[in-house]
């Protein structure tokens, strides 16, 4: 499974894995990249969004007559006249139901209530003044830990019997037995932390073009989904419109991170505009919107409980956590999960009980919370962890990696099943956690902070405060099987078409769908690698419904474990059918060849033989094949995937921060993570880049808060801060190379690991440096500064 | 209102409304698409556009603004056929991904190396970080930069 010497083909590239230069940068770097926004078409009209200026209100009338006026404005469309289509509720991914306008009531700030279709974007929006809407106030829950309170307002009228804001309870672990290894822990540690909502915010905002053609009755969808075979099925499902006649098709997508898995009703008005009009619609929203009504991540409030022995054995831990899910439950994930993969919360240690309780509820908010690179709320497991082993570290003063050490999972534990269930495939946590720290130079760099530490205790206040933090995460990607993961009844499965043409180039058609990952090229080098084709003669085919395979798409780091599975498996049928064929050629048996890279040849006789070129255009000719086996060289598969994999990580982060403002500099950050062999290290390593400056910005910088009439304080970029290039260092990496043994590459994901891992590693640094046990993200100079006094805050609403 | 706008070194006339943004503009009267537009608020950056050799962020620019000036865009970088050492820099050091920021940190990038050759990895840093990046943590975009200035021709 390691990596081993890999040819290089004609155009210089590895013959397999290794570090190949991506095939998409060509467009990209001439300005010629293809995302939605850049689609024109003769006729094409614009639709523009009026949203709700508040958080919760009746709505009383709306009026659209002055709007419709417009010389410019083809069509209003309202709540009402989506009723009449059936359209204005619709089904979310969580079986619970969501206003694409809204009709009754408005329910966060920023909601859907009517939809402009102008000639120009400008007029489109100049239409929006227009309208008027007559709104009856009323309280918003804004506080989820008052949701539930008797009296609070009811979000949900809209479901008859309603009378609170209550969506689920749910549990994983066992109570009882987790009770009893508390009973028996010399040391018990209990602490509340907040994962404050945060918002992926690609640079590039959600957008789509639709096209009705009344004559075939053909609807094509151009938009920015990281899952269009998923969009055709629930298009189909929701509008009743026949799902033969649909056709999604993602172009360059500006990242997605999460936040493009669901349907938004901008993509639903595009359409209902293209039906009323005749003409393709345009709609893409501005950056306030984006961050206003697109799925957010996390906002889960948790108290968590660790208990161990006095010499640091950890024996369970237990959390109870409030769930933020907005006013409409539609979180992405596979259905028998309501709180997603939560309940991996036991993460990457060894003890004997664990359990978990997540109560959801509505609030006067945008609806959402699995989005984020989160790996379906395995960020906020990570997190919950690794803040209670820090607090119980801190409560026992041991050292926190030599607490880790004592506690991680050993490698002869594997595979090994949690208290909750989940079974880890493979893994070996110690010495990744010992490479960190020997690149980072541990030892040296506590001993720093301790001089550092005695000549402030001397009075030299001159330096800023040190801190030294770490994380270990373990994550689940890959999303099936699909006995036990589906989405909306769509099993987690995907297919994969491979055809090798009569030359030799081939085509892979894929149904995950890349927004930056590098599909193009780490696709062509797994088939490069099962059939000795250069990759440059692969051509890797995604996002276009009507020529790719069914599948659920890309999230959850499930690219390469699912549909990586699938590639590789149809490149081996593709191989074992060009042995039959080759065999005839050869006038041998199939059983007297052998696999050479590129080539079946004779055994001990490897003058005799066909390359795969060659066995290509055989598959076309003349030649006789025996009974059952057809010409041509394609293949087909649908891969399920027999369980995720679980990728790992060590990572340590050094902070300086100034005392007396609470600035946060991060000097360095070490990444070391293993996710198995690396099909292209540079992807790889581009993969971990981009989700530790995640972790700097979610730590340091992120949050959406909402004031107490329901206003979201982070709705433009002025507010909601993201990491540049001066917030993050230049990032340490390093690796371990712990194999799948269940994946046919022995590959796991990694799109979300430095997502996942790295903000407790921020976290813990930080309060190292103030010796605070703990305040909640983001890490403000504010926050930072208030919890040096003693007094942290609540980030999730304004500043009090 | 008429404006003249010198776009990668082509004079074009048309007739805008005064308050057409100079994002717009390219983008939807001129095709260019290779700028992006991403906030409004002239703080992700993603529509730098070089405007009499300085970037500034054209979506806080007025069409009008430009009337009587040069414009510069992505579009403007790879010169008969051969990609400018900013564009493959980017490519040789994996400074991309979604490729949505891309044309903005390069054209950011080229205005840095034309005052300053042989900047550190830390005036780079000064120099990129008005564009925001969800993909690539900045490391390999400043690794780009960087590689773009040990191969581009300096003039004597």
């Amino acid at each position: 499974m390691t990596v081993t010497e890999v040819p290089t083909s004609a155009g210089g590239n590895p013959i397999g894995f290794g570090r190949m230069l991506r095939k998409e940068d060509a467009r990209f770097l001439r300005g010629q990249g293809n995302y939605v926004d850049d689609i024109d078409m003769p006729g094409m009209l614009h639709g523009a969004i009026l949203r709700s200026p508040v958080a919760h209100a009746i709505i009383k009338s709306i009026d659209t007559s002055a709007a419709e006026a417009h010389p410019k404005v083809k069509a209003v469309i309202t709540g009402a006249v989506l009723e009449t289509l059936g359209l204005a509720w619709v089904p979310t991914l969580s079986y619970d139901t969501a206003a694409v306008l809204a009709t009754d009531k408005v329910r966060f700030q920023g909601q859907e209530v009517a939809f402009v279709i102008a000639e120009d974007k400008y007029s489109a929006r100049d239409a929006l003044e227009l309208i008027d809407v007559d709104y009856e106030i009323l309280q918003p829950v804004v506080d989820a830990k008052r949701a539930l309170d008797p009296g609070a307002p009811v979000i949900r009228t809209d479901k008859e019997g309603k009378t609170d804001n209550h969506i689920f309870d749910w549990e994983a672990g066992d109570a009882a037995k987790c009770d009893a290894a508390f009973a028996k822990a010399d040391v018990i540690v209990t602490q509340d932390m907040l994962y404050p909502r945060t918002h992926p915010s690609p640079m590039e905002t959600c957008g789509a073009v639709a096209l009705m053609d009344k004559v075939t009755g053909q609807l094509t969808i151009w938009c920015t989904s990281q899952a269009p075979h998923a969009h055709r099925t629930v298009y189909a499902l929701v509008a009743g419109l026949p799902e033969h006649k649909i056709r999604v098709v993602s172009r360059d997508i500006g990242g997605g991170f999460g936040n493009k898995v669901g349907i938004y009703s901008g993509y639903v008005l595009a359409i209902v505009g293209s039906i009323v009009t005749g003409k393709p619609v345009k709609w893409v929203e501005d950056r306030s919107e984006h961050l206003m009504s697109t799925a957010f991540a996390r906002d889960y409030h948790m108290h968590g409980e660790i208990a161990a022995t006095k010499d640091g054995k950890i024996l369970g831990v237990r959390v109870d956590v409030l769930a933020d899910h907005g006013c409409f439950n539609g979180t992405a994930q596979p259905t028998k999960f309501p709180a997603g993969f939560f309940h991996i919360f036991t993460g990457s240690y060894d003890y004997e009980a664990a359990h978990c309780k997540v109560t959801g509820v509505y609030t006067n908010k945008a609806p959402g919370g699995v989005a984020y690179a989160c790996s379906f709320r395995i960020t906020e497991a990570v997190y919950l962890v690794e803040r209670l082993v820090d607090c119980l570290a801190a409560e026992m003063k041991i050292d926190p990696a030599e607490l880790r050490l004592k506690n991680l999972l050993r490698a002869e534990q594997f595979p090994y099943t949690t208290p909750t269930g989940w079974e880890y495939d493979s893994g070996d946590y110690a010495p990744a956690l010992r490479e960190a720290m020997r690149i980072a130079g541990y030892d040296e760099l506590r001993a720093e902070q301790r001089a550092r530490r005695e000549r402030r205790a001397a009075g030299d206040t001159t330096e800023p405060l040190m801190g030294i933090g770490i994380s270990f995460f373990t994550e689940g990607v890959g999303a099936g099987p699909r006995k036990h993961m589906d989405i909306l009844g769509l099993g987690m499965a995907d297919g994969a078409e491979l055809r090798v043409h009569p030359t030799g180039k081939a085509q892979l058609r894929l149904s995950c769908m890349s927004q930056g990952q590098g599909h193009q090229t780490t696709f062509a080098q797994i088939v490069a690698q099962e059939l000795g084709i250069p990759p440059e003669d692969i051509e890797v085919l995604q996002g276009d419904t009507d020529n790719t395979p069914f599948g659920l798409g890309t999230y959850g780091s499930r690219s390469t474990p699912v549909s990586g599975g699938a590639a590789a498996i149809v490149a081996r049928r593709v191989r074992d059918k060009a042995r039959i064929i080759a065999a005839v050629a050869l006038e041998c048996s199939p059983d007297d060849l052998e696999w050479e890279l590129g080539r079946w040849q004779v055994k001990g006789d490897p003058e005799k033989g066909k390359t795969i070129q060659e066995i290509a255009m055989l598959s076309h000719s003349s030649l006789e094949l025996p009974d059952g086996v057809e010409g041509h060289l394609d293949g087909t598969c649908v891969y399920d995937p027999p369980n995720l994999t679980y990728p790992f990580g060590a990572y340590i982060c050094v902070t300086d921060v100034d005392a007396g403002t609470g600035e946060v500099k991060v000097r360095r950050f070490i990444a070391v993570d293993d996710c198995g062999p690396r099909i292209n290290p540079m992807i790889v390593e581009g993969q971990v880049h981009g989700g530790l400056a995640d972790g700097v910005g979610m730590a340091l910088m992120q949050v959406i808060a909402f004031d107490e009439e329901g206003n979201n304080l982070g709705g433009s970029f002025m507010d909601y801060l993201l990491p540049t290039s001066m917030e993050c260092p230049s990032w340490e990496l390093g690796m371990t190379v712990t194999p799948s043994p269940h994946h046919p590459l022995g590959v796991k994901g990694v799109g979300e690991s430095a997502t996942v891992g790295s903000p407790p590693a921020v976290v813990n640094s930080v309060l190292d440096a103030i010796q605070v046990r703990h305040a909640d993200m983001p890490l403000t100079p504010a926050q930072v500064w208030r919890a040096m006094q003693g007094n942290s805050f609540r980030t999730d609403l304004a500043i009090t | 209102m008429q404006v003249t706008i010198n776009v990668n070194g082509q004079d074009v006339s048309r007739d805008v409304e005064p308050r057409l943004l100079l994002i717009h503009f390219l983008r939807d009267h001129l095709r260019l698409t290779g700028s992006h537009w991403g906030c409004d608020t002239s703080n992700c950056g993603v529509c730098v556009v070089w405007m009499d050799g300085q970037p500034v962020k054209s979506c806080t620019v007025l069409t009008a603004m430009a009337d009587g000036r040069s414009v510069r865009t992505v579009e403007d970088l790879e010169q008969g056929g051969a990609l400018a050492p900013i564009q493959q820099g980017f490519m040789n050091e994996h400074g991309l991904q979604c490729g949505f920021c891309t044309p903005a940190m390069m054209m950011t990038g080229q205005a840095l190396l034309d005052r300053n050759p042989d900047p550190s990895n830390e005036e780079i840093r000064e120099a990129i970080c008005g564009t925001i990046c969800r993909c690539t943590g900045y490391e390999n975009i400043v690794r780009a930069i960087r590689w773009a200035a040990e191969h581009q021709e300096v003039p004597a």
